[in-house]
């Protein structure tokens, strides 16, 4: 009997940790409020940018020695 | 030159802007807030595209596989080859993606999970394909010997990935009797940038593909070999 008592109390005081956001889970508001969120997808938008670019340029250059032959 | 389509450019475009638009939209638009998973739900519109490109990829070199052991052209048997050499590449990829979502939700990269499990020996099940490849220098003989490897690999990957993980417990959804994502978690936001980003990474691991393709094309014509 104590231990389920004293079992029931910790478990109940795992609310006192505030564990879980306003509205149930937590999320990357604050990075979303502060606008910060821009930055991670300037980030990755870049990269892809990039990486998107060095394959034209790749499908280009093999246009061109495929109309040499 | 058979297959003008992978020449033209409007298709590479095209998969450029939905990846770049699923880049953008993944991060803006709001997702369902879901415990333990938290914002991680956003790894659906990068980890899952992955597994569908590959297996794209996988399916065409298949294709290509049967349609050269029919006509003996070495073409067909290059376009395999390159189909799984880039499908291995998304393949890592997922493997990747998936073990550290795992790590941030399931507790480790690896938890030897049957799905995680599953997916690694159908790796090396790939991998066998290319070191089988490299042991044969002839090349009529490797490129026969490839394609006919390649399709039984094929069925067994699928087996392995898709079929046996959900006959026994397993954290993955989909798998071990959990709901697959679409049906419980997914919504009609998610749904609008999840869709572009499965076209938009088929579409760019297509076009991988077709580069790749065509640089051992060049290769071979230099090398002399009647083609």
């Amino acid at each position: 009997m104590k231990k389920l008592l004293t079992l029931l109390c910790l478990t109940l005081s795992g609310f006192a940790g505030f564990a879980q956001g306003a509205n149930g889970t937590e999320m990357a508001d604050a990075m979303r409020g502060s606008g910060k969120i821009y930055v991670v997808i300037a980030t990755i938008a870049i990269i892809f940018i990039f990486l998107a670019i060095y394959l034209f340029a790749i499908d280009r250059r093999l246009k061109k020695i495929e109309k040499e032959k | 030159m058979e297959l003008k389509i992978i020449y033209k450019t409007w298709w590479k475009v095209l998969g450029v802007v939905l990846v770049l638009y699923t880049l953008i939209a993944g991060f803006l638009l709001h997702v369902p807030r879901l415990p333990i998973l938290h914002e991680t739900i956003r790894n659906l519109y990068f980890h899952v595209p992955m597994w569908f490109a590959m297996l794209t990829v996988l399916v065409i070199s298949v294709y290509f596989s049967i349609r050269f052991l029919n006509t003996g052209k070495e073409e067909y048997d290059i376009a395999s080859v390159e189909c799984i050499n880039t499908g291995l590449v998304f393949y890592a990829c997922g493997l990747v993606t998936g073990m550290v979502w795992a790590k941030y939700t399931w507790g480790e990269f690896w938890s030897g999970d049957p799905k995680q499990n599953s997916a690694a020996i159908a790796f090396l099940l790939y991998c066998a394909y290319l070191v089988l490849r490299n042991s044969i220098d002839e090349e009529q003989k490797r490129a026969k010997i490839s394609a006919i490897y390649n399709i039984f690999a094929f069925p067994i990957m699928v087996v392995l990935l898709f079929i046996l993980p959900r006959m026994t417990d397993s954290l993955h959804p989909g798998n071990g009797g959990n709901p697959a994502f679409g049906r419980y978690d997914l919504d009609s936001t998610m749904r609008m940038v999840f869709y572009p980003a499965v076209a938009g990474w088929i579409i760019m691991a297509i076009w991988i593909a077709t580069i790749r393709y065509r640089i051992r094309l060049i290769e071979y014509k230099r090398n002399d070999i009647n083609l």
